[in-house]
């Protein structure tokens, strides 16, 4: 009794304003009967099922209905019926005739002939057509069975009559007149539950009436008029499921860059911003690379077409070419004469480390040496001319960080590698020695993956070389720096494996991606 | 990078690679790329193209694990010879040296050329830049009669057998029928002539850096002694590629001879030249540099465990001839980390340079921009920065910059982040709606007043879209936004013409009387050919004049 009682209490207005047409079994009765929409049958009906108060049906049903050549036929007329008008008129004639006074194509030339002959309005002698018989002309005169038909459409398969099951056969024959429609028809009948909960035939509709006056929707009303203490409030049902809607929210890149950021900020980091468009000189150069050195070339760099940029105050340039030519620091250099026209060319930078050059560049500028010593990192995207697949993109986030100070050493960026990359929740790392231009000692950082049981490389690192240091710092001071990339970390923690969805942008995956729980 | 495979039984003819062994080839600065039963490969990264050859790679690795009578500097007998090179004026400007010596007595069998062919292609790529800077010839010795000549003639003039073709060819004809000939010949497109090697026969050779005669210049199985020549225009790059040729020859067996050349200014000298390189190194540099403290006999140790020699009383360091990558005393001191072992290192955080971490002004100020739109319920996108000639066409937008080259049909770069959301909305139809995004990106636009070294000026832009929406819409989203940053006594929208928006439903935004951006609804001619069914309303702000209006 108390189950029939609240589920009583849980039926909606939609579901009350139904339950006395479940009875009539089909969706389009109730739907005639009640007034309502059908999506609001359909929902009721959809509640009442899933409280186990009906039961629904599904029925298959076939209907005829009028094709694309059905409905110009309607309005224009069968071809046969066309064809019966020209042979009227011209009592007797040849079928090249008929054909063109018709304006009927082969096919359906071909059809109502058939159709007429089958009906004996027409009968073909040798090569020329004569209208037979003075009966027929009455009866042509009337309506075929094909025409009647085709005007009661739609209709159900099942109840088409015995005197139009021939109509029906000579048109499903033929191309395009008729055709037949599946379509589910719903009907429902009460559970014993269903049954137990409205009692009575007599008193159903009374005992679902009472329950009318139930507080739906909480309204400033109600709270004001203290309407609870006479009315009861409709029991919702709080386990069926609800509409998913989508909250605004950061895309996972940005989420994971910030994180990295605020690692940085931890460990006492100032922030470098800077430009995407570098010239070559801020790109390589300042940087140490050779001029010649393959990274430069078009295979792996993006250059601005014929763009041609500025190089910075001379007295940076002329240093940075010293330590290209061999004169800077005991260093031997490249052993080339330095081009200031490959350093002017306009690039999209490959790294963030010519931010880190042009933030020592800067610290060059002070007078007193102290305080140049400082820590600065950065995050960006970077760019290398590259293909677009699983695999490759031309654009990649990476981070990057300078530690200069005058007592530093190689053991100190080890230090901090460590520190840093705990933090990014990598613990089995190991530096194994690497190569760049711009460092020395160099180090690549690699995590232990245990699934591939390799070391994947998180990043380069090192100390930066005098012939970087002195042109720019305007005297050596050890710095530290080192450059994780972020990409795929980013993709490890979201399992994404085709690079091309960091930047792809499906909204329904950004909707249900999780949240950056770093 | 250049990755090299190595026969395993070679190799482990000197090394057995256990475990533990492959470990100590990664730290050794040479990551193993992937070990079978019958290969090893190894990436050699491009400062050490003396570790190019399985003779190289162990000469340096068995030092560097300090095997007996293997550490310190390998020695190698030059001997004398009579053999001479003419390197004559009639040369190419863009091709003037050349660099020989011989190797005799090579037991030669399948691996060993195997081996002389994978050192000279991977010398090749790396050292000598795609042949761009020179390349290397390996000739069979007997085929040849000395004294030889390295000369310039004319395309047409030269003619021979190219290697593994069955026909003699001019040289015009090897450049554009031979498969080597074809891949190399940008090298040399603009030259007045081909140089080639004739010896005192007067055959041709070789042509370098294209391809060897088939007649003369093809090493097999019966060779016994072996001709190297260099030839390039850098001529300390190219010197060291004969030496680290010639050395790996030597320590397949073989024994360097060496070859009088002279080149076109008529400087002598005898080849291969492996005199060491001397340099000055303070072991009180390296114990700073390392932050440990090592006694001097301890640091001589590990450098003989890289392949050097140390004089602790003159504090000198030899490094081998074959080593192109000392330039400093740096150098030196990174390979007495990597004999001390990365992993020995104890890592420390220092205490100074002591700082307070701070996030830059542009970053805050978009983090709460993003915020601010993330309460109204935005979803961010994030596009690309370069866009495709379809994107611009279909949102009707002009190219500002183009890059060279790519890859990919990408390679404009993008002026504003309105293709961006368009392509979103557009790709995105048959998801739910409505679709409410928002980017902040920085975009290329012209810098007229030459404020940037680069002539390329960068802004900091932010775009919001609506799809369903309208105009009101986007206007209140775009109001909330100044109502936060506090902006309303000195912002106005102002009636605006938009390419691509529908007349009449564009506002432009003022702060403090100054353009700021603009709100539009997108016209239906656009997104119809974006293929976008519902009325989109779009705004983009320049945050840089937000961010100065805002105090921030």
């Amino acid at each position: 009794m108390v189950k029939t009682e609240e589920i009583l209490e849980s039926l909606s207005p939609i579901e009350r304003k139904v339950l006395p047409y479940i009875r009539d079994g089909r969706v389009e009765d109730i739907q005639s009967k009640s007034g309502m929409d059908s999506t609001s049958i359909l929902r009721a009906l959809q509640f009442l099922e899933k409280k186990g108060i009906i039961k629904k049906e599904v029925k298959k049903n076939k209907i005829v209905e009028i094709d694309d050549n059905g409905r110009i036929y309607l309005g224009e007329g069968l071809p046969e019926r066309k064809l019966l008008n020209v042979i009227f008129r011209e009592k007797r004639a040849e079928i090249q005739k008929l054909k063109k006074e018709s304006g009927l194509d082969d096919n359906e030339f071909n059809a109502a002939l058939g159709a007429l002959k089958g009906k004996a309005l027409v009968n073909v002698e040798n090569g020329g057509i004569v209208f037979v018989g003075a009966g027929a002309e009455s009866e042509a005169s009337g309506k075929m069975i094909e025409e009647k038909f085709l005007e009661s459409l739609p209709k159900n398969l099942g109840e088409i009559k015995d005197e139009q099951k021939l109509a029906y056969e000579n048109l499903s024959e033929r191309k395009g007149i008729i055709k037949i429609k599946e379509i589910q028809d719903y009907s429902v009948v009460l559970t014993p539950l269903g049954k137990e909960v409205l009692g009575g035939k007599e008193s159903r509709a009374k005992s679902i009436k009472s329950y009318e006056g139930m507080i739906e929707g909480v309204t400033p009303e109600i709270i004001k008029s203290r309407e609870w203490k006479e009315r009861k409030f409709r029991r919702y049902d709080v386990e069926s499921p609800v509409p998913e809607i989508h909250g605004g929210k950061k895309h996972f890149v940005n989420q994971a860059v910030e994180y990295g950021k605020r690692t940085w900020m931890d460990m006492g980091f100032k922030e470098m911003t800077g430009k995407l468009t570098q010239t070559g000189f801020w790109n390589f150069d300042a940087l140490f690379t050779a001029q010649d050195h393959p990274v430069r070339e078009m295979q792996d760099t993006f250059y601005i077409k014929s763009a041609r940029g500025r190089l910075p105050e001379k007295k940076v340039v002329e240093a940075v070419k010293k330590s290209h030519e061999g004169k800077v620091g005991g260093s031997r250099g490249w052993g080339y004469k330095w081009k200031e026209d490959e350093a002017r060319k306009v690039v999209l930078r490959t790294h963030t480390t010519c931010l880190s050059a042009q933030t020592l560049a800067k610290l060059g500028e002070l007078k007193n040496s102290k305080n140049k010593e400082g820590k600065y990192f950065a995050i960006g995207m970077n760019f290398r001319n590259e293909t677009l697949d699983w695999s490759h993109g031309f654009q990649f986030n990476q981070s990057e960080g300078i530690v200069v100070g005058r007592n530093l050493n190689f053991r100190h960026l080890l230090g901090y590698l460590k520190e840093f990359f705990r933090k990014m929740g990598y613990e089995k790392i190991r530096f194994r020695p690497s190569y760049f231009p711009y460092t020395e000692p160099s180090v690549e950082i690699e995590v232990w993956n245990s699934e591939k049981k390799v070391w994947l490389e998180l990043g380069g690192a090192g100390m930066f070389r005098p012939e970087v240091t002195i042109p720019l710092l305007g005297e050596h001071i050890p710095v530290l720096a080192w450059g994780p990339g972020f990409d795929r970390t980013i993709m490890e923690y979201y399992e994404i494996k085709d690079l091309r969805e960091m930047y792809e942008n499906d909204l329904n995956k950004l909707r249900k991606k999780k949240a950056w729980m770093k | 990078m250049a990755n090299v495979k190595f026969s395993r039984s070679e190799f482990e003819k000197s090394v057995k690679i256990t475990k533990e062994m492959e470990e100590k080839i990664s730290m050794f600065g040479t990551p193993l790329e992937s070990l079978t039963d019958g290969e090893v490969e190894i990436d050699i990264t491009p400062n050490r193209p003396d570790l190019l050859s399985l003779q190289g790679y162990l000469r340096a690795f068995e030092a560097f694990l300090g095997k007996k009578g293997r550490t310190g500097m390998r020695k190698y007998e030059v001997n004398k010879s009579d053999y001479k090179l003419k390197v004559e004026k009639s040369l190419p400007d863009e091709w003037p040296y050349a660099f020989a010596c011989f190797v005799k007595g090579l037991k030669m069998n399948d691996e060993k050329i195997k081996e002389i062919i994978q050192l000279q292609e991977k010398l090749g790529t790396t050292l000598l830049r795609d042949r761009r800077k020179g390349g290397l010839g390996v000739y069979p010795l007997d085929k040849i009669k000395f004294p030889i000549v390295f000369r310039g003639m004319d395309a047409d003039e030269i003619k021979f057998r190219p290697l593994e073709f069955s026909e003699v060819l001019t040289a015009r004809q090897i450049l554009a029928k031979h498969p080597t000939g074809r891949r190399y010949s940008h090298i040399c497109e603009a030259w007045s002539k081909m140089p080639v090697f004739v010896d005192s026969n007067n055959i041709i050779m070789s042509m370098p850096p294209i391809i060897n005669s088939h007649d003369v210049g093809k090493v097999d199985e019966e060779t016994r002694d072996v001709f190297v020549e260099v030839t390039g225009n850098d001529k300390n790059i190219i010197q060291k590629a004969l030496v680290i040729m010639a050395t790996a020859l030597a320590d397949m067996g073989g024994a360097i001879y060496q070859v009088e050349c002279k080149q076109q200014d008529g400087a002598t000298s005898k080849q291969p030249l492996l005199k060491p390189e001397v340099m000055k190194l303070n072991t009180k540099n390296v114990n700073e540099v390392l932050g440990i403290n090592l006694p001097d006999s301890r640091i001589r140790k590990l450098l003989e465990r890289m392949g050097y020699n140390y004089d602790i009383r003159k504090k000198e360091v030899k490094a081998p001839a074959w080593r192109v990558d000392i330039l400093h005393e740096a150098d030196v001191i990174e390979d007495i980390a990597i004999a001390y072992g990365y992993e020995n290192f104890k890592p420390m955080m220092p205490d100074k340079p002591n700082m307070i971490g701070e996030e830059s002004g542009k970053s805050r100020f978009c983090r709460k921009i993003a915020e601010v739109l993330i309460g109204l319920g935005f979803l961010e996108v994030s596009s690309y920065y370069l866009l495709r000639e379809s994107d611009l066409k279909k949102t009707r937008q002009r190219v500002l910059f183009e890059v060279d080259g790519s890859k990919t049909d990408y390679k404009y770069l993008r002026s504003n982040l309105i293709t961006g959301a368009l392509r979103v909305l557009s790709e995105n139809t048959d998801t739910e709606y409505p679709q409410k995004i928002f980017e902040i990106g920085d975009v290329f636009v012209r810098d007229r007043k030459s404020r940037t070294e680069t002539g390329i000026g960068e802004k900091t832009k932010l775009v919001i879209s609506l799809a369903p929406g309208n105009f009101t819409g986007a206007k209140q989203a775009v109001e909330h936004l100044i109502r936060m940053f506090n902006l309303n006594s000195n912002y106005k929208v102002e009636s605006g013409k938009k390419k691509g928006m529908i007349e009449g439903r564009v506002g432009n935004l003022i702060i403090n009387n100054k353009k700021a951006g603009f709100i539009g609804e997108v016209h239906p001619a656009i997104l119809k050919s974006l293929k976008i069914k519902t009325p989109v309303a779009i705004a983009e702000l320049n945050l840089k004049m937000l961010y100065n209006s805002a105090g921030g």
